[in-house]
């Protein structure tokens, strides 16, 4: 078994034993399981970096077996710059968020843990899947156990929230899976991505391929004007459901884009790149916007969320290398802080039960510790320079402005939106004199949240100090893949 | 395709038959409440036909026999065998309700089930339109019989009724068309009529006369729209352990005819048969998928999704024939039959759940019964759980596979239509994906209502968990079936 194999399966193993086994009386046992067993399919990770070769934008780590005779679907499993930082941030937040749902969850512990860990597993899956038909089921698996942490674990209106997740993302995917197959049938009967990537196809036929995969990858994402499940969706799922929704799933629709929309519908994605830009755009600046006047903290971060997201895919739709692999930092590097921020709204709900803006007011008074996070946090969300969420963002702008002065200039207003809605709600909840009674009684963070937010503030910051490894990884591949995209395959 | 009689191809039948009547005979002997020693000698005959089917089955080959009255191939050897375990499982499942509701009185329940698992049997080798006729009476008089075997239930009294005289109606339709094909080609034998079909020498309107009515009795017995009023009735009103009875093995069986009458006996007239199907398709993916939105009975609403179902299934026999080319016909007509065993497979394990939630005198048929059943028994709501994503097609679950397949049939014939087709049939399975969520919510997420724990004998439980347990593992490693039916299907065009 490879190592992509056991990252996969080992924390979906662990996910079903606990769901088989567990029980709500030894729920102390099934916290401790899932953590070592979350903490052991991030150590499997690991090899995967020290073993991974720079400088080639090959697939590396590649398995590969016959799975459907029938149909030529292969089990082909590969990482190359694109998909490599996702496997690893992916099991990371996992561990995170086993931490998160500690003593929170109460009810019903072995499922909570054991859907989370399958989550993960499918969603390593999604991005080291080189086969079409893989990556669909892995896209498609990781639906159920979500749509089952929102409802069973959701606020008051979870129900509405679970069938809003589910069916939208469905709809998208299901023009995905027509998509798919008919690929399958145009290059003779293969699934193979690779050979999709080389696949002559007319103008017409990629127009309608690129809009069946953005049908599913923009709901994902989510891009202006179908993100409107995401603030629901957002608000009524627990925060770990949350931190993972946006950390990880959102990344798997723009990770879509990147290795199916571009690459096999080039001359598509060229032509339709204005229409992609401006909804980016208007992702980056109007739902900037609309995330000011949030009285919700989660529909804020939600919709900064949906703003950041537009930074990336503005950024792969500008077609250069800047552009690009800057989409790809700002993924990872949202993926650490959107899931920082969720947690961060986290503390506060379990100890207050609300979200609103209003409920809060000077809480740096009694949890001094939690608020140098939440600052911390709050500052790589606005991008400040020497955290996470600079490097993505300043990469974006660049590769925006060699390619056109105005759309810099438009994309660099999205940094003022987004320190103007983080920094007001930072000072309406965290400074001034303390508000009411609950805010008097808070507790500051105990050790497990202190460890929580730490990983992630290292992470923030290193990534922050020291993006190189992770532009690294990423260059040969990108730079292949816009080389790639350049060349018509119109036949 | 000499006049020998060829005993060999109908071993099972005989088999079958033998044990029947000796099973109704020895019942009289029979005292016990559960009727354990009949139980025990059916299930037994049953494992032995089985296996005695997955032998024949896996030694492959083509037998006519009876003077060419009844063929055994490698399609409806596997066929046969599906339906016999799907029996075997359904009676798992029905004796513990049964005996509750005053159906073990008798022995019944066993003698009927095995009499119209011979009339499948019988439908499946039928290599003559009369015999294939004689079959399809058979079992649909036993399953009559079954359904009214709660004498003192008006509800199962009434639906017993409404089965039958639609069920007759249907037969009626597919008595006469075939009259009209016997008279057009002086034939019953499907081979015959298939040659003379094609010799393109006799008056297309007579031909086309039969066939519409043909293929309407066809769809009243696989309950397509707009031939389907008699399904949610049925399946809402018959006892849920009879149900599980008409809505699983007799499905395959209804496939097998459908298969032997227009793809084996007039393959030629391709063109206006498979228009039929297509429109009879949408219909039924679009009123199965829209109506099971509104019920609040659970097997009222499995009853019009099995109709949008079974439109899948439509969907996948008519992209056989491109343009009079039939080299797609194997693909078409395999991920059809695959769509159908898969189906069978997550009926019998979801209708076994609601079987073993019914308990005396509570039938636990309404959607709102299975209220947080998720926190009384993880197990069975995670069984109904993989089911209900695998009815809506989301993987890793089998049901993806069968509509991947279908899906991917229809794509391959290249044909816009066929393309707008197959986008009709996801956002119609998006549809269905709503009804599908809202049990898994009940179960989920909403609080229980009834703090009664849930307990079966050990027999319903081992086999629930099995059936459960393959509809997701098929899900994972599919590629076995779907080369098995892809292998019978290329054999029986072979011939």
């Amino acid at each position: 078994m490879g190592l992509l194999s056991l990252a996969i399966w080992m924390p979906i193993a662990i996910g079903v034993l606990l769901l088989v086994l567990g029980r709500d009386d030894q729920a102390r046992v099934v916290r401790w399981v899932a953590l070592v067993g979350a903490i052991a399919s991030f150590l499997v990770t690991l090899p995967l970096y020290t073993g991974f070769a720079l400088g080639t934008a090959e697939m590396q780590f590649v398995e590969k077996m016959v799975w459907m005779e029938r149909f030529n679907v292969h089990y082909h499993l590969g990482l190359d710059g694109i998909s490599f930082w996702f496997v690893l941030l992916t099991a990371f937040i996992n561990v995170i968020v086993v931490i998160a749902g500690w003593e929170v969850i109460t009810s019903r512990v072995n499922q909570y843990m054991g859907a989370f860990l399958i989550l993960s597993g499918l969603m390593i899956g999604v991005f080291s899947a080189l086969d079409g038909l893989l990556f669909y089921v892995f896209f498609e698996a990781t639906l159920i156990p979500m749509y089952l942490i929102i409802g069973i674990w959701g606020g008051p209106n979870k129900i509405y929230a679970a069938f809003k997740f589910f069916l939208y993302t469905l709809l998208g995917s299901l023009l995905l899976l027509i998509a798919l197959i008919f690929l399958y049938t145009k290059s003779g009967g293969s699934f193979d991505i690779a050979i999709w990537h080389s696949l002559p196809l007319d103008s017409s036929t990629q127009t309608l391929i690129f809009f069946a995969f953005f049908a599913a990858f923009a709901v994902k994402v989510p891009m202006w004007p179908v993100h409107t499940w995401l603030p629901d969706v957002h608000v009524e799922a627990p925060t770990g459901g949350s931190a993972v929704l946006a950390a990880i799933m959102l990344k798997l629709g723009a990770y879509g884009f990147l290795r199916f929309s571009m690459p096999i519908a080039p001359d598509a994605a060229r032509e339709w790149a204005w229409l992609m830009i401006a909804l980016s755009l208007i992702a980056v600046i109007y739902v900037g916007l609309v995330a000011m006047v949030q009285q919700d903290m989660k529909k804020l971060v939600a919709y900064s969320s949906v703003a950041h997201m537009g930074f990336v895919t503005l950024g792969f739709f500008i077609f250069n290398d800047l552009g690009v692999a800057g989409g790809l930092v700002q993924m990872i590097a949202h993926g650490f802080v959107s899931g920082a921020m969720f947690l961060c709204i986290g503390v506060l709900y379990d100890r207050v039960h609300s979200r609103e803006i209003a409920s809060y007011g000077g809480v740096i008074n009694t949890m001094p510790k939690f608020t140098a996070f939440a600052l911390l946090f709050a500052m790589a969300n606005c991008g400040l320079p020497a955290t996470a969420g600079f490097v993505g963002e300043w990469m974006v702008i660049l590769g925006a402005i060699k390619a056109n002065f105005w759309l810099g200039l438009a994309a660099s207003t999205a940094l003022i939106f987004g320190a103007a809605y983080t920094l007001w709600m930072f000072k309406r909840v965290y400074l001034g004199p303390v508000a009411n009674e609950d805010v008097k009684g808070l507790q500051d963070i105990n050790s497990r949240e202190f460890l929580m937010l730490t990983l992630l503030a290292i992470a923030v910051l290193w990534m922050g100090v020291h993006p190189k490894p992770f532009t690294d990884v990423m260059d040969s591949s990108v730079a292949e893949l816009l080389k790639h995209v350049a060349q018509s395959k119109l036949n | 395709m000499t006049d020998t009689i060829s005993w060999i191809a109908v071993f099972p039948e005989v088999i079958l038959l033998v044990m029947a009547c000796a099973i109704t005979l020895l019942d009289l002997a029979v005292k016990s409440r559960l009727r354990t020693t009949t139980y025990l000698i059916t299930l037994l005959t049953l494992a032995a036909v089985a296996l005695l089917q997955a032998l024949y089955a896996s030694a492959g080959g083509t037998i006519y026999g009876l003077g060419n009255m009844v063929v055994s191939d490698a399609m409806g050897n596997w066929l046969k065998f599906f339906a016999t375990i799907a029996v075997m499982v359904t009676l798992v499942y029905a004796r513990p309700y049964a005996a509750d509701r005053d159906m073990l009185r008798g022995g019944e329940l066993f003698s009927l089930s095995l009499f119209a698992l011979l009339g499948m049997f019988i439908m499946i080798s039928g290599n003559n339109f009369l015999l294939i006729y004689l079959g399809l009476e058979l079992l649909t008089l036993s399953s009559y019989a079954l359904v009214a075997l709660r004498r003192d239930h008006a509800v199962s009294t009434e639906a017993a009724m409404k089965y039958f005289v639609l069920g007759a109606l249907a037969s009626g339709f597919l008595l006469y068309g075939m009259s009209m094909m016997y008279g057009a080609t002086g034939s019953l034998d499907v081979n015959q009529v298939f040659r003379a079909v094609n010799s393109g020498l006799i008056n297309p309107s007579v031909l086309t006369f039969g066939l519409v009515f043909v293929v309407a009795g066809l769809a009243f017995k696989l309950g397509v729209v707009p031939f389907h009023m008699w399904i949610p009735d049925v399946y809402q009103g018959a006892p849920t352990a009879v149900t599980l009875m008409i809505g699983g093995a007799p499905k395959l069986a209804a496939f097998a005819i459908v298969m032997r009458l227009l793809v084996e006996g007039m393959l030629p007239l391709w063109f206006d048969w498979q228009q039929m199907l297509g429109l009879l398709a949408v219909a039924s993916l679009l009123i199965g998928n829209l109506a099971a939105i509104m019920q609040t009975n659970l097997k009222r609403m499995l009853a019009y999704s099995t109709i949008s179902q079974m439109g899948f299934v439509l969907l996948g026999l008519m992209s056989g024939v491109i343009n009079g080319n039939i080299y797609s016909a194997a693909n078409a007509y395999s991920s059809a039959m695959f769509y159908v065993i898969t189906y069978v497979l997550t009926t019998l394990a979801s209708f076994g759940v609601i079987l073993l939630l019914a308990r005396e005198g509570f039938e636990s048929e309404e959607i709102a019964d299975f209220a947080g059943l998720n926190q009384r028994s993880p197990l069975y709501a995670a069984i109904m759980g993989i089911c209900l994503f695998s009815l809506a097609g989301i993987p890793p679950m089998v049901g993806f596979y069968a509509k991947l397949s279908v899906l991917q049939a229809l794509i391959a014939s290249g044909q816009t239509l066929h393309i707008v087709l197959a986008v009709f049939a996801v956002i119609m399975s998006l549809i269905g994906a709503f009804y599908y969520l809202r049990v898994v919510k009940v179960m989920y997420f909403d609080e229980p209502i009834t703090a009664t724990t849930v307990s079966a004998p050990l027999d319903v439980r081992a086999v629930l968990s099995v059936n459960g347990l393959l509809v997701l593992v098929l899900g994972i490693v599919p590629g076995g079936l779907m080369a098995l039916c892809a292998q019978a299907v290329v054999q029986m065009l072979g011939t």
